[in-house]
């Protein structure tokens, strides 16, 4: 079973989002993203003040296994990226809701953020993707 | 659903997590690769191995036969149980499969080749066979379980049938004992000292549960991938396939000219090739963040100043280095450093042998 925290906001591609008092969105991969992955070696975080639009690949994952792609769970402005990663990819597997952030961006269309799952549909999500 | 091991309920048992691999249901990891690579490294790791096909030939001229079939010279065993890395190639010299044949007398040898390549190997074997009258036999009665790493062989040997404790400790590297049908090999595919077992069927997985309770890890595929490429061995599909001859995959050292009267399968095609060959098989060793991986473009920039292409045959992330190694396969070249293209970036790496770990220990020099 994994971790699903309800105060997130969740992709079908399995990021997650949480949303700061200044509107600004923090954004990681799911517990169960991570599971999927194995065990991760490198993290590519976006350039602060690159565009990104929404579901188009903005950073990747590498795990032992293989690259893959995160994509733009909104359409926006990066901020920030987790530059910690860079000497411990760990710990998006250890502890991929608070420490194992990826980058931060600035929204720039609030009304994408009603298309995401609460953590209840995300979990129903998940559910029906492993029947 | 997939062909299953007779160990298959055990890696259930320990979480293994299952993928197909060549038709076969097989534990790619138990919840870690990293955790297991590293354990080998450092103390012991078991691995699955019994979907690897076993092949017994027999025959009065069954070593004709051997000297005919494989780049390596069979005449190089004269003891039993002595061991034999080699190539099988075809009549333009690619490489149909790697395997390692053991000398059991000099009417009956062992072969143990590739899952993936079980239904053409043993077509191709039998075809060959078929002039020398020699008897091929799979033994799909055996199990095999490869136990690796430093403290492998002293945990694993107590814990065989009695009459072989004693003498297979005192294996020599690339020798091999047998007794009851149960055959223990002080060889391996991780870089690590160890045994490879194959043992009936029935008796694979106690030997597994002994081995887990004496802090054997169960290590993956994923493990067994990472460990073999730190360890520079080459992985057949990947590395080399039948378009690829020794010379291209860096096993040249596997193909004897000697004597030279020896008429292999595949010796005119290597003899007319050898002396133009315009590649290189070397190590990279990624020197900027990111992980090589294979096909990945490699850009050599030669003497004159112009650049070549060549191609990453292997890579991965090096959990013992902390940084990506690769195999590849690019022009040949003095520099001693190229670039791989990854996701349209240039990324430096050093050209070095391709060896990057062995006995627990980096193979590098230190940058």
């Amino acid at each position: 079973m994994s971790n699903i925290p309800t105060e997130l906001k969740y992709s079908q591609t399995h990021e997650w989002i949480e949303i700061a008092h200044d509107g600004t969105g923090t954004v990681g991969i799911t517990d169960h993203a991570q599971e999927l992955l194995g065990d991760i070696v490198f993290v590519e975080v976006p350039e602060i003040g690159s565009e990104v639009s929404r579901e188009e690949p903005c950073a990747v994952v590498e795990s032992v296994k293989a690259a893959s792609d995160i994509y733009a769970i909104v359409t926006g402005e990066i901020i920030e990226g987790n530059e910690e990663l860079a000497d411990a990819p760990e710990t998006v597997n250890s502890n991929p809701y608070i420490d194992g952030w990826i980058y931060k961006i600035k929204i720039a269309d609030e009304s994408e953020l009603d298309e995401l799952m609460d953590a209840e549909a995300y979990q129903a999500f998940i559910d029906e993707s492993e029947e | 659903m997939g062909k299953k091991t007779p160990l298959y309920e055990c890696h259930l048992e320990m979480n293994g997590k299952i993928v197909d691999f060549s038709g076969w249901d097989m534990p790619i990891h138990y919840g870690s690769q990293l955790n297991e690579h590293k354990q080998v490294r450092a103390e012991a790791g078991m691995f699955d191995v019994s979907h690897m096909t076993v092949l017994d030939m027999q025959g009065d001229n069954v070593k004709g036969f051997l000297s005919t079939l494989l780049a390596n010279d069979i005449a190089r065993l004269t003891q039993p149980g002595k061991a034999l890395y080699s190539c099988m190639l075809n009549e333009n010299g690619g490489v149909i499969d790697d395997l390692i044949t053991y000398y059991m007398n000099d009417t009956f040898y062992r072969t143990v080749v590739n899952a993936a390549t079980r239904i053409k190997d043993i077509a191709w074997i039998t075809k060959v066979a078929h002039d020398f009258d020699v008897t091929i036999t799979e033994r799909t009665d055996l199990a095999m379980i490869a136990v690796q790493g430093p403290k492998a062989r002293d945990i694993a040997s107590k814990l065989l049938p009695s009459d072989l404790q004693a003498s297979s400790l005192a294996l020599k590297p690339f020798f091999a004992v047998e007794s009851n049908n149960t055959f223990v090999a002080r060889t391996g595919y991780t870089g690590e000292d160890g045994f490879e077992i194959m043992l009936p069927n029935d008796d694979a997985a106690p030997l597994w549960r002994k081995l887990a309770a004496a802090g054997v890890k169960p290590s993956g595929l994923g493990a067994r991938d990472t460990l073999r490429l730190e360890a520079g061995m080459n992985l057949y599909g990947t590395d080399m396939d039948e378009s690829i001859t020794p010379l291209e995959c860096g096993l040249n050292w596997t193909v004897a000219w000697e004597p030279s009267e020896r008429n292999f399968i595949g010796r005119q095609a290597l003899e007319a090739k050898k002396d133009n060959i315009d590649t290189q098989f070397s190590g990279l060793l990624l020197l900027d963040k990111g992980v090589i991986r294979n096909h990945q473009k490699v850009i050599v920039e030669q003497a004159d100043g112009s650049t070549s292409e060549g191609e990453v045959t292997s890579g991965t992330f090096s959990p013992t280095l902390g940084q990506s190694i690769a195999m590849a396969r690019i022009p040949k070249t003095k520099a001693d450093r190229c670039w791989i293209e990854i996701r349209g970036k240039k990324l430096a790496a050093k050209i070095i042998k391709p060896v990057f770990v062995r006995n627990g220990k980096s193979c590098i020099e230190p940058r």
